[in-house]
């Protein structure tokens, strides 16, 4: 049979106008490909408008069309568009193809006649690869309803609580002993100076008690298995060494423990902690946890204080525990994992680890915060000496060649809240050095006029260097910040009694492995990818799998929380369907062909093929393939077949975009 | 002799990665040699080594075949499948006369728009030097083609382990 192919050709406005012939190329096309079943040949403004799609629509009724090639944008952009307006004029929606000639030719080249022959190869090859595509139908997968949130920060905390509030159920996931990440370290959050804590505990309290809501604290994904609609997790639940059942909180075991450690994950390494111990009084789940490594008992084989005094009955100390490994069966995933403060001891000449009273930005908040190491006092790290004066650098490690080009775009906000916190507690003098200050959302910039009204210096300019090298008598004992004010010219020496640097936000160091887990990737600066960066920022290029928060770039709370939400309502637009369209990109063996030779059964990365010994042939598990191709292209009797992919479209696209489907005279 | 030889090159892209770095060249319109013509496909592992000697019978002067890095492949490690294939075809080539540096592999995720499109021109330039490969232009050429098929879809399975 004879195919009926209609060829459109989208202006995109300019975008591909600009620099390919559209209209020639599409009068090429119903010329030259006519031999090869193209009927019609049309360019149009805009193919994506609702009238373009309606060209397509009226040509499938009135000319009978039976393939149709939409030479556009990218199909990872409107593949799904063309194809539904298909379906509507009631053509199998595989039976379109989408040729990108902008994203491939006008965006990417500037010689409009290579362009133009370019985008008719494309062309050429879409129609021959079409002539043999084949009608397919979805595969319906049943989604289900429960969800796996991988992090506790206030961006999982938020997605979880959306969901659990809409009567699903969700399975929390954190790594460190209690949910609330960074946003429970902190002390006030700008521009309000609400406190951390008073906004965030009560949310972490829900989470805890929330029916709907499994929370697993201490533990970590080792496994995803599955794809959309069944994801299968499989979670290590790492040993706490105390009987949740029992414990009741009361904090009489980490008073007893005779081992004291540095904390460095919840203080920033400004406070110590026990080996047992819970990392903040507000954290949720209450139940303190085991440091093995600092535990004198798991050291020693002496000590069990805390089971000595343990108050309860049955005592809540058990130094059998074992790691647990849980599966968790979620239709969807959403991944909140948070970042990495940057590490400002990569910038040497800034001092930090050397220079006792250079401070980070996380140990300043520790500072602040009135349950912190000093309670509340903002002192030099003698732990009682009030700075007199504070320099605040900002953009440490972020817009900088040398380390993260990227803004970080929390530090400006959190560094004034820093000059505005010194002030009002101290009375010093704070200077600002900053490169641009930056202050976009609501209420930011009027933050920014306060702290200007309220005395704090401003100086334009990067800092070149923090020392303690003094060169006059006044710089004698101080730290000394050197740095150019741009904005008069000149090189300034702050002596100051304390400086904070405000490290910017890095991904998560092991980002990319977790990524790799759920099957979702990293862009150049090490963030998560969204699906597109306006107009779908929380879902990944893996279906089923969402981000929210940090994880997907530096942002603020507020940002966090509306993303949070904003992947939960994604998720539950999911449950609400009941079930999800996959591809129906898989392989299949005809079993006449096979010789049984099984070359195809090693290449399954899914265990999708199994050799089937009555019948010496193999067969593949369509519910298990994923459409890679791989066994396709292996077998050596060519009895695989790839829909969507099959050999015959792509050995007729080759020689479609060769241009040796022309007939001589057309040549 | 004035006028440049502009090679045909067809490429063969993966659908998460390369063919994303494609994408991305385009939202960021850098710009590279058009002489590359795109195939997309789900995965590297999908490309059946015929697919690249029918390119070149067919009139292209290169193949360019391109995937997501090691390690990162969509479906865990089928872009090492597409690596052997590669290092055995190089060899088929050689064999028939056929300068392997015809067929190139190049890994890109999806966020190395910026590499998809200089490796592009990169290869450009090396096929310009190749010159024009012209196999398919006579018929004992396509003889050839023919009993290549043939010779490559009976190949033996150990052929397809990595040569050491």
């Amino acid at each position: 049979m004879s195919e009926k192919i209609g060829v459109y050709v989208c202006h995109c406005g300019t975008n591909i106008a600009g620099t390919v012939d559209v209209k020639g190329v599409a009068e090429w096309a119903a010329e030259h490909l006519k031999h090869r079943g193209v009927v019609i040949g049309r360019d149009y403004k805009f193919m994506c408008s609702s009238l373009g799609q309606e060209l397509v629509e009226n040509d499938i009724k009135e000319l009978g069309l039976t393939r149709v090639i939409v030479a556009a944008c990218s199909p990872h952009l409107h593949e799904k568009t063309f194809r539904t307006a298909c379906e509507r004029a009631g053509l199998n929606p595989y039976l379109c193809e989408m040729v990108s000639i902008r994203e491939q030719v006008s965006w990417v080249h500037t010689d409009k006649v290579a362009a133009t022959e370019k985008s008719k190869a494309a062309i050429s090859g879409g129609v021959e690869r079409v002539i043999h595509n084949e009608p397919l139908e979805p595969i319906q997968v049943p989604i289900h309803a429960d969800t796996l949130v991988v992090g506790g920060g206030i961006a999982g905390i938020q997605a979880a609580l959306e969901i659990a509030d809409a009567g699903y159920h969700v399975c929390l996931v954190e790594r460190e002993p209690s949910i609330g990440g960074h946003m429970a370290q902190f002390d006030k959050t700008f521009p309000t100076l609400d406190c951390a804590a008073c906004i965030l505990t009560p949310k972490m309290v829900e989470v805890g008690a929330h029916p709907n809501i499994t929370l697993l604290t201490w533990s970590e994904v080792e496994k995803v298995d599955g794809f959309v609609g069944n994801f299968k997790a499989t979670i290590r639940k790492k040993a706490s060494y105390v009987n949740t059942d029992s414990c009741t909180g009361c904090g009489i075991c980490w008073e007893k423990c005779p081992k004291k450690v540095v904390d460095d994950v919840f203080e920033a390494g400004m406070g110590i902690r026990k080996a047992i111990y819970r990392p903040f009084a507000q954290a949720v789940p209450k139940y303190p946890v085991m440091d093995v490594e600092n535990c004198t008992y798991f050291k020693n084989s002496k000590c069990k204080a805390c089971q000595l005094f343990c108050p309860t009955e049955p005592n809540s100390i058990n130094f059998e525990q074992k790691d647990e490994i849980l599966e968790v069966q979620a239709g969807n995933i959403i991944l909140a994992t948070g970042y990495d403060l940057f590490d400002a001891t990569r910038i040497p000449q800034y001092g930090y680890g050397k220079l006792p009273n250079v401070f980070t930005s996380l140990e300043f908040e520790r500072m602040c915060n009135a349950a912190g190491p000093t309670e509340g006092k903002i002192v030099l790290r003698d732990m009682k000496t009030a700075p007199k004066s504070v320099v605040v650098v900002h953009c440490v490690g972020s817009r900088d060649e040398n380390y993260n080009k990227y803004c970080s775009s929390i530090c400006c906000m959190q560094s004034l809240k820093f000059a505005h916190l010194v002030m009002e507690r101290t009375g010093a003098e704070v200077y600002n050095c900053y490169i641009d200050i930056r202050t976009p959302s609501k209420d930011y910039e009027e933050f920014y006029k306060r702290v200007l009204e309220e005395g704090g210096h401003f100086i334009r300019g990067k800092v070149a260097e923090i020392t303690d090298a003094a060169r006059i008598p006044e710089e004698e004992g101080k730290l000394i910040v050197q740095v150019e004010d741009t904005l008069i010219g000149k090189q300034r020496r702050i002596p100051v009694d304390m400086v904070i640097l405000s490290a910017g936000l890095e991904p998560r160091h092991d980002a990319k492995e977790v990524g790799k887990l759920f099957g979702i990737a990293c862009g150049a600066s090490g963030w998560y990818t969204e699906r597109h960066p306006k107009l779908d920022p929380v879902a990944t290029m893996t279906d089923g799998v969402y981000i929210a928060g940090c994880v997907q770039g530096p942002k603020d709370i507020p940002a966090s929380v509306v993303q949070g939400a904003a992947a939960a309502a994604r998720v539950l637009g999911k449950i609400q369907q009941g079930v999800i369209s996959l591809e129906p990109i898989r392989a299949s063996i005809n079993k006449d062909q096979c010789s049984g030779c099984r070359i195809c059964n090693g290449l399954c990365p899914f265990n999708a093929i199994a050799y089937i010994e009555d019948d010496n042939v193999s067969d593949i598990n369509p519910a298990l393939c994923q459409g890679c191709g791989t066994c396709v292209a292996a077998c050596p009797a060519g009895a695989i077949s790839g829909t969507g992919f099959s050999n015959e479209q792509i050995i007729a696209q080759i020689d479609g975009l060769l241009l040796r489907n022309l007939e001589p005279a057309g040549v | 002799m004035s006028e440049q030889f502009e090679p045909t090159i067809i490429g063969f892209t993966c659908n998460w990665c390369s063919y994303r770095a494609a994408d991305l060249a385009g939202t960021s319109r850098m710009k590279y040699a058009p002489n590359v013509r795109l195939i997309r496909m789900m995965c590297s592992g999908r490309l059946d080594p015929t697919f690249v000697l029918r390119a070149l019978s067919s009139g292209a002067d290169g193949v360019m075949i391109t995937g997501c890095h090691p390690g990162e492949c969509h479906y865990i490690e089928q872009n090492y499948k597409a690596l052997r294939r590669f290092l055995l075809l190089r060899r088929v080539l050689a064999g028939l006369g056929i300068e392997p540096e015809r067929v190139k592999l190049v890994w890109a995720s999806a966020a190395e728009g910026a590499r998809f499109a200089s490796e592009t021109t990169a290869f450009v330039e090396e096929i310009r030097k190749l010159g024009p490969l012209n196999w398919g232009k006579t018929d004992d050429r396509q003889q050839t083609m023919d009993d290549v098929e043939s010779s490559v879809v009976n190949r033996p399975s150990s052929e397809m382990e990595v040569p050491a």
